[in-house]
């Protein structure tokens, strides 16, 4: 059964390249995370003013910033705290999200409406604004960000747990499963659930991206992680004093590293989207 | 002119899908006179929509015409231009389709659409346009017609959707009019006005119709000539009586058997070769004895009502009462709450009101939430309606039928669990093999099987059939029907029928109820119920059912084949 | 209308989150580090911060129904002659960008339908996928490398106009407008050039949703039925893409602007921080890095208020796209 769906998985793959170059790219930036701090060129923290804002070369690869720290082995450091502060906000509001949502579906009523007209509003208020005074009112820590990442993701989760289960609690199968002498809380656990779930990793994949720009751009504004930490977004801002005099690796390259990161998971939600349902291509 | 109208030589629609070109249409030859009404009947899948499509060239961007000529008039019409067939479009040949909802544009007024229409083919003001489709709303016989131009689709009842439907097809005087299931998902007495309508008109105007349809009965009822098609290709050709009474082809002589006539019993279902294995083991079933006085009633159900928060009650007031063993069918168009009763009896959903007793116990009052845990529950079972969504797409054939097994009966995963199953599964005649699969790998009449051999996987005593057939073609209805048919027979089964369709239910139910707005309106023994209505609404029910066999409609028999064009002008 | 409770949970919401934050401003604004405690606790007294929470809140609530939304600590002058003075700035940059974004974003969307699998779908797709990846300032930082210091074409990223232009006189606040009505084209000019590259940035990141959805709902609406039906009565190839298949496909992307004008006003912030541009962001960013209260509660509150009319709006322009739907 498992070599099946591997053989399935890769015959699909085959089908679409972009997508196995994305899933190649996530399992490059999963390594990096773990293995990176120990093959770096460079201590990301040791400063070396004589070696300051020097241009990209063979020595420095993606050149140094003002206080001559080499930008690659920091970018290469950073990869584990971006990637764990995206995937455990998003991990969060997941598990959290697709309970509470499949139960609101599936109990629909007065409770349910009330749900789902509050994750609307909240969907549509200024989340950015919403994680910003968050974190600046928990205290300006990791943690927080990862917190508010994973609130201001919940709606998303919610909302689409809820739709899933929706459509699908008076179809024949769920109707059937509870005259076959199911509960209804067995129902949503042991038949919806696993029936969403997978549509609801491709969420996941998508919002990944999203989390890791929310995040960077909490620490870009100073709020989160400070520095002298290694962190994409913390980067950027450092390095934007610079730019307007031409020093356009300190924000290029930390960018570039946002981007790429960012459309790996991005990739990897829409591949896995058309194959799960090809009529959702869009 | 000379010659047919339309003439379609050696048609071949090729599909490009992922799974590579898929030959729809491969070698369809027909022709059509001015004025004719041809009916082109096939069951999914048999290439007789896109025919239809690719003589309109309205096929979807993934299907091609690769071989063949469509002569319209004389003209090769695979060769044109776009810009030159916009031309045709409408103003020589148009459409009507299956779901009229769907069809109209949600946004704009339905005045607006059939301005659109005329426009785009007459130099009129907008002012003249609007007079015109007022003229055509009032063709199409709708009520209020000045007060329904600015009404929106959503505002209008799927008839009146079709009307506004064929209004916009007309509304140039088209020379061909195609008509995809013009009244397929149409209530059955609403569909016998639209297609009195659509005929009419059609005589009226000269207008030469084909009439796509699956439905035997209605393409007998209305059309001079009727083509047969399987999988592509044409197989028969006929008027409709000679085509019912003697099919030539093999697979006409199927879909003939298969499909239900105000006469026909369930042994009928199959042709002559076939049969003799059904009534072999109807001979083998004893007949049911008589039940010992006393026993009380399998299921009593008295003043059962269903009322949501807003609008009219689903169900106002519902009573009836049936034996064990006894089959009983429950009629009604959309909206009438058949579907809503057979859940409360079910215990799937809770009644507002009234009793509900199995075997003499009330089962009515336990909170549906809660009904899991009684004993009734494996008594009382389901099969659904579409069988493509009745099966967890998670579960293979197996775990569908053991799932109640397991849950129901106590049974352990093991050997004794599988021999079970396996011999559920050929009590519905689904091979063995099959049970590995899952659901998207298994064809729309194995799944009605498997569905089937779930809800008597646990041998209930009450099987609630929720239009179990309505999904399938008439060919796998038949065996579906056969098959349950039997079940009832050798388990003494009682059935619930829940069914739209007037044939099915007077061939499978010894006794009908009828419901309409959540009442019962008449109910008795089904062939006297349909022999003889007592009431208007069931009288005018079963004399919207299109029959093989009965004479064609009057309005058909008007037309007289080529030549009737002298009306167009009006 | 459903959106004004969120209003008030908002309200309530920020001064909470507010009200627990780690640092004591008392100490923060005192003197220095050397403050005695009696200074500290004056301070304490005047900002009310002895009370307690319950009782703060509803002073709070109180004073917003009047229009008092506090002090600032760092401009010492009262939040909402702060805000009123900035709001301007934030509302030109965000609806110049908004309009950039629907005017680029909908007919790209449209081209890549209408031809679905050609050059011009693959590239709108690739812009796509690439504007939903690079961060609103990274993006700025690049325009400000290119535009600025390599091709020198745009001004010096730091406000809104530049120290020796004269400002007009002030009537909507909005720069752009207030040079045209003073009939100063040169200032027009000026204003003009400090705002389009921090528009364009803010634009290029709402571009792919907008064009995304757009593509999508116009593709459904090309294939829906009554498209069909529009082609088989042989209407113009103008009339089934605008007045049948646009018309109706433009409904989700109502939808969407609403919710996409709400993510440029959390991207002000990083927009604003970027190009030094003095709005409303800027101000309770500032504001928020030296724990002062106010600024950034009067700021998330006028956010919630922007995001209700803007709701307002788009159910309302809904309703009158959309029969189906009563208002």
């Amino acid at each position: 059964m498992a070599s099946a769906t591997l053989r399935h998985t890769v015959w699909i793959l085959r089908g679409n390249p972009l997508t196995a170059v994305a899933a190649a790219g996530v399992v490059l930036l999963i390594l990096i995370a773990i293995f990176g701090p120990s093959i770096v060129p460079y201590d990301p923290i040791a400063s070396n003013v004589s070696q300051a804002l020097a241009p990209p070369s063979a020595a420095h690869l993606a050149g140094t910033d003002q206080l001559g720290r080499d930008t690659f082995s920091r970018l290469v450091v950073a990869t584990r705290l971006d990637l764990v502060i995206a995937v455990s906000a998003v991990g969060i509001s997941f598990v959290l999200g697709a309970v509470i949502g499949a139960f609101c579906g599936y109990a629909g009523g007065r409770l349910d409406r009330a749900v789902g007209r509050f994750v609307d509003v909240m969907m549509a208020f200024p989340l950015f604004v919403l994680a910003m005074a968050m974190v600046a009112a928990l205290g300006n820590r990791v943690e927080n960000i990862v917190i508010a990442t994973a609130i201001i993701n919940l709606p998303f989760y919610i909302r689409f747990a809820r739709a899933e289960v929706n459509v699908r609690r008076n179809v024949g199968w769920v109707e059937a499963a509870r005259a076959g002498g199911e509960s209804n809380f067995s129902v949503v656990l042991r038949f919806l659930l696993p029936n969403v779930l997978p549509a609801m990793a491709v969420q996941m994949s998508l919002n990944l991206g999203w989390a890791i720009l929310n995040a960077a751009g909490l620490s870009f504004i100073g709020l989160g992680v400070r520095p002298p930490t290694p962190e994409w977004g913390i980067m950027v801002a450092e390095g934007a004093r610079f730019i307007s005099t031409g020093k356009w690796w300190l924000v290029a390259f930390p960018g570039l590293a946002l981007m790429l990161a960012v459309l790996c998971f991005n990739l990897l939600g829409d591949g896995m989207r058309d194959i799960l349902d090809p009529r959702m291509r869009t | 002119m000379t010659g047919p109208l339309l003439q379609i030589e050696d048609l071949h629609v090729t599909f490009s899908t992922r799974r590579g070109l898929v030959e729809a249409v491969r070698g369809v030859t027909l022709s059509l006179d001015q004025g004719e009404m041809l009916g082109l009947v096939g069951e999914s899948g048999s290439g007789k929509s896109v025919t239809g499509f690719a003589t309109t060239r309205l096929l979807d961007v993934a299907g091609r015409v690769t071989a063949g000529r469509i002569l319209f008039r004389g003209q090769d019409i695979t060769k044109i231009a776009d810009s030159d067939f916009r031309v045709l479009h409408g103003a020589a040949m148009s459409m009507i389709f299956q779901n009229p909802r769907a069809a109209l544009n949600p946004i704009r007024a339905v005045g607006l659409q059939i301005a659109d229409a005329i426009l785009s083919h007459k130099r009129m003001s907008k002012e003249d346009a609007a007079e015109e489709a007022l003229k055509l709303l009032r063709a199409v016989q709708i009520r209020d017609p000045e007060k329904r131009m600015t009404a929106y689709p959503h505002e209008l009842s799927g008839g009146m959707c079709q009307r506004v439907m064929i209004a916009i097809a007309i509304s140039c005087n088209p020379m061909l009019l195609i008509a995809d299931e013009p009244t397929t998902g149409l209530d059955v007495t609403t569909q016998k006005v639209v297609m009195d309508l659509l005929v009419r008109i059609a005589a009226d105007r000269g207008m030469a119709t084909i009439l796509i349809t699956h439905d035997l009965g209605l393409a007998a009822r209305y059309c001079q000539r009727v083509v047969v098609m399987e999988q592509g290709r044409l197989v028969e050709e006929a008027a409709p009586q000679t085509l019912f009474r003697h099919p030539r082809h093999a697979y006409t002589r199927r879909l003939v058997a298969a499909s239900p006539t105000a006469t026909s019993r369930i042994a009928d279902l199959v042709t002559d070769d076939e049969r003799s294995h059904y009534l072999a083991m109807l001979a083998a079933c004893k007949p049911r004895p008589a039940p010992a006085a006393g026993t009380p009633l399998l299921l009593d159900v008295k003043n059962l009502a269903k009322r949501y928060d807003q609008g009219p009650p689903a169900v106002a007031d519902f009573s009836m009462a049936m034996a064990a063993g006894e089959s009983v069918g429950l009629v009604g168009e959309s909206g009438s709450g058949k579907t809503t009763t057979s859940r409360m009896i079910c215990r799937l959903i809770d009644p507002s009101e009234g009793t509900i007793l199995f075997d003499g116990e009330s089962i009515g009052h336990l909170p549906a939430r809660d009904f899991h845990r009684s004993p009734v529950r494996k008594d009382i079972q389901i099969v659904f309606q579409d069988p493509n969504e009745s099966l967890n797409p998670r579960f293979t054939a197996f775990d569908c039928i053991a799932h109640p097994l397991l849950r129901l009966s106590g049974m352990r995963p093991g050997d004794v669990l599988r021999q079970r199953v396996e011999q559920c599964a050929q009590r519905v005649g689904l091979p063995a093999e099959l049970l590995p699969r899952f659901p998207h790998q298994l064809s729309g009449g194995q799944k009605a099987r498997v569905g089937i051999a779930r809800a008597i996987a646990c041998q209930p005593r009450l099987l609630v059939l929720d239009e179990p057939t309505a999904a399938l073609d008439v060919s796998v209805q038949a065996v579906v029907l056969q098959l349950l048919d039997r079940l009832r027979r050798e388990d003494d089964l009682a059935l619930l029928f829940v069914s739209h369709d007037l044939n099915v239910v007077r061939m499978m139910c010894d006794r009908t109820i009828v419901l309409r707005n959540g009442c019962v309106v008449e109910q008795g023994e089904s062939r006297a119920l349909f022999d003889n209505p007592q009431t208007a609404y069931t009288r005018e029910l079963v004399d919207a059912v299109p029959h093989i066999g009965g004479a064609p409609a009057a309005a058909a028999a008007q037309v007289t084949g080529p030549g009737v064009n002298n009306v167009r002008s009006l | 209308m459903s959106s004004l409770p969120a209003l008030f949970g908002v309200l309530v919401f920020t001064f909470l989150l507010m009200r627990v934050l780690p640092g004591d401003p008392a100490v923060f604004f005192a003197s220095g580090p050397n403050a005695g405690k009696e200074e500290i606790e004056v301070i304490r007294k005047q900002m009310g911060l002895d009370k307690p929470v319950p009782q703060q809140l509803l002073l709070y609530l109180y004073d917003v129904g009047r229009g008092n939304l506090g002090r600032s600590l760092m401009t010492g002058q009262a939040v909402t002659t702060d805000l009123r003075d900035r709001l301007p700035a934030s509302l030109e940059l965000t609806l110049t960008a908004l309009l950039i974004a629907l005017v680029s974003a909908i007919p790209l969307g449209v081209l890549a339908a209408l031809k679905p699998g050609s050059v011009i779908d693959h590239g709108v797709r690739l812009f796509c996928a690439l504007g939903v990846c690079v961060p609103t300032f990274v993006s700025g930082l690049l325009l400000i490398y290119v535009f600025y210091y390599l091709l020198g074409l745009a001004p010096d990223p730091t406000g809104r106009i530049d120290v020796f232009t004269s400002l007009p006189p002030s009537r909507t606040g909005f720069l752009t407008i207030d040079f045209l009505l003073a009939g100063d084209l040169d200032g027009w000019w000026a204003a003009f050039r400090q705002l389009i590259l921090p528009a364009a940035t803010m634009a290029l990141f709402v571009i792919a949703p907008l064009a995304r959805i757009t593509r999508a709902s116009m593709l459904v609406s090309l294939g829906s039925d009554f498209v069909r039906t529009a082609r088989s009565v042989g209407l113009s190839w103008w009339r089934i893409v605008v007045t049948y298949a646009l018309r109706n496909a433009i409904l989700p992307v109502i939808t969407i602007a609403g919710i996409v004008f709400s993510t440029m006003l959390g991207a002000n912030v990083l927009v604003e921080k970027v190009y030094s541009w003095p709005g409303v962001a800027s101000y309770a960013l500032d504001a928020l890095l030296s724990s002062d209260y106010a600024p950034v509660q009067g700021f998330v509150l006028l956010m919630a208020s922007i995001f209700v009319v803007v709701n307002l709006l788009v159910d309302v322009l809904y309703g009158i796209a959309d029969p189906r739907v009563s208002i």
